[in-house]
């Protein structure tokens, strides 16, 4: 099942996918474009995957690292479908990575890799937009350039875990304008999920609501403002971003 | 008596307490000492930490290194996530493969009012009080990464005893702050000496995030933490906002569970 948090008539719901429409939890049937598209999950810890693509590490000058290159995210930077991504004056190198987002629902605390998927909840997609500019030698990606606010699109749907049948066979497609810029599949990261879900949970606790960003492959375009992102990944949907600059958020 | 935000005894939300000098405390017009509590993190947003905010809190010749071949101009930054906090007076336990961390003193300074891009001149009012943390932290070489494996454990973030109300610190940028070991005077700073005042720093970070209420920042957070071991009885004073002690367990005296193993 297709899972959603939208904002209508006054409250914001908690709907499924019906037939093309949103089936709100009270009963009423809405159009995709009548609602505001929120998260679909309330975001808890959330982890995000450096270089966990051969290609897309050559693509940025960097080796696949040896060790998953984990670096976390905080509230503010989450937005929904259709939502605005604010893209700041001075960036050059601006762009997208489209992400299989994966959720925990399960408390999980050494957690084999053959026992990973049962502490799955479900999956979403996410867009990680990086903004390379303010890249420094510390702690990189630092928080300037990955936790910036509207940088992280993820929606529109969560779906059920029991929904995908292989998460790490799946196209993860980007467009930009309606023009295909990234097409990868989840079969080449370096560290897959069972993987992931391993490490983090050998030293440390995941809880329900804590999600892993796991990474893009090859294929990253800058973006300019006015540019329609769609990242789309197979059987999980799209998510569309729209990027604007510094007037929309009354930056001078 | 100031008037601070505590949370304990398995309440999920904070309570109002009173704190005289000596960190005597006053809930419901009768006075307890601090043992009475069982006290837990008074904090429900999300915890950054700030780095090299000292003077002459500054890395040798791997500043340099490529790529980017110069030290960091803006705000270097970290997030402790919400498996990492702890009360004060709770364990901190070492997991197995660990078995020395740094003591990570710092000023919580606890958002009161939703901030973004907020100027310095006016960024102490939004702030809602101020505590103390621990950032325990794996000592650690790999500097240029984000290295969470180091910072995140279980526990590896106590925070408290509580939010003491803004109002009764008159200049956060002049507490002093000593930690303790073993009742050993270990370290010690005062936040005049901060590179980026608590102001500037509310100021320079909100540029770019937008902080909620109930998220604190992490100031002062020394290069050179001091050390401790298991069975060492940890102490983070910053007069005036309170006193945050911790001890430091093998892993093996607490339980684990969760999981299939």
């Amino acid at each position: 099942m297709k899972h959603a948090r939208v904002a209508c008539y006054g409250a914001v719901h908690d709907a499924i996918e019906q037939k093309g429409q949103l089936k709100l939890a009270d009963g009423r049937l809405v159009n995709y474009d009548d609602v505001v598209w929120l998260p679909p999950i309330h975001v808890r810890t959330m982890f995000v995957l450096g270089l966990n693509y051969a290609d897309h590490a050559s693509e940025i000058s960097f080796n696949a690292p040896e060790e998953p290159l984990v670096f976390l995210k905080g509230p503010n930077a989450v937005v929904g479908h259709n939502a605005y991504t604010r893209r700041p004056k001075d960036a050059t190198h601006m762009h997208y990575e489209c992400e299989l987002a994966v959720v925990i629902g399960r408390t999980a605390r050494n957690v084999s890799r053959s026992d990973a998927y049962e502490y799955i909840a479900g999956y979403t997609i996410a867009n990680d937009y990086t903004i390379r500019d303010y890249l420094e030698n510390y702690y990189r990606p630092n928080l300037r350039v990955k936790n910036r606010d509207t940088l992280t699109p993820i929606g529109p749907w969560f779906v059920d875990a029991a929904d995908i049948s292989d998460p790490m066979n799946l196209t993860l497609r980007t467009y930009v304008n309606g023009e295909l810029t990234q097409d990868g599949s989840t079969k080449d990261m370096v560290f897959d999920i069972p993987y992931l879900i391993e490490y983090l949970s050998s030293f440390m606790t995941l809880s329900p609501g804590d999600v892993i960003l796991t990474g893009t492959p090859k294929g990253t375009v800058h973006v300019y403002e006015g540019d329609e992102v769609v990242t789309e990944i197979e059987g999980i949907g799209a998510l569309k971003s729209t990027i604007v600059g510094d007037d929309a958020f009354a930056r001078i | 008596m100031y008037r601070a935000m505590a949370r304990f005894n398995g309440s999920q939300h904070n309570e109002e307490i009173y704190i005289d000098a000596k960190n005597s405390i006053e809930w419901n017009g009768t006075h307890y000492n601090q043992k009475a509590f069982n006290w837990t993190s008074p904090i429900d947003g999300t915890v950054y930490g700030t780095l090299f905010n000292f003077h002459g809190d500054r890395m040798d010749a791997r500043w340099e290194q490529p790529p980017y071949t110069k030290p960091p101009e803006h705000v270097v930054m970290f997030i402790k996530p919400q498996n990492t906090l702890n009360g004060h007076m709770q364990p901190i336990s070492l997991p197995k493969d660990v078995d020395t961390v740094e003591v990570g003193a710092g000023l919580g300074v606890v958002i009161g009012q939703t901030m973004s891009c907020v100027s310095d001149a006016v960024a102490l009012d939004y702030v809602s009080g101020y505590t103390i943390v621990n950032d325990v932290t794996v000592p650690h070489d790999s500097f240029y990464r984000p290295d969470i494996k180091n910072k995140v454990r279980d526990g590896f973030c106590p925070v408290g005893p509580w939010v003491m109300d803004r109002s009764a610190i008159e200049n956060p940028n002049q507490l002093d702050m000593y930690v303790y070991v073993n009742e050993e005077q270990v370290y010690t700073n005062n936040m005049s000496n901060l590179d980026r005042p608590i102001e500037k720093l509310l100021a320079d970070i909100t540029e770019f995030m937008t902080l909620y209420p109930g998220d604190v920042i992490i100031v002062g957070r020394p290069l050179q933490a001091p050390l401790a071991k298991a069975d060492n009885h940890v102490v983070i004073d910053i007069p005036g906002v309170g006193r945050l002690e911790n001890t430091i367990i093998e892993t093996a005296t607490i339980s684990t569970g969760g999981g299939r193993k």
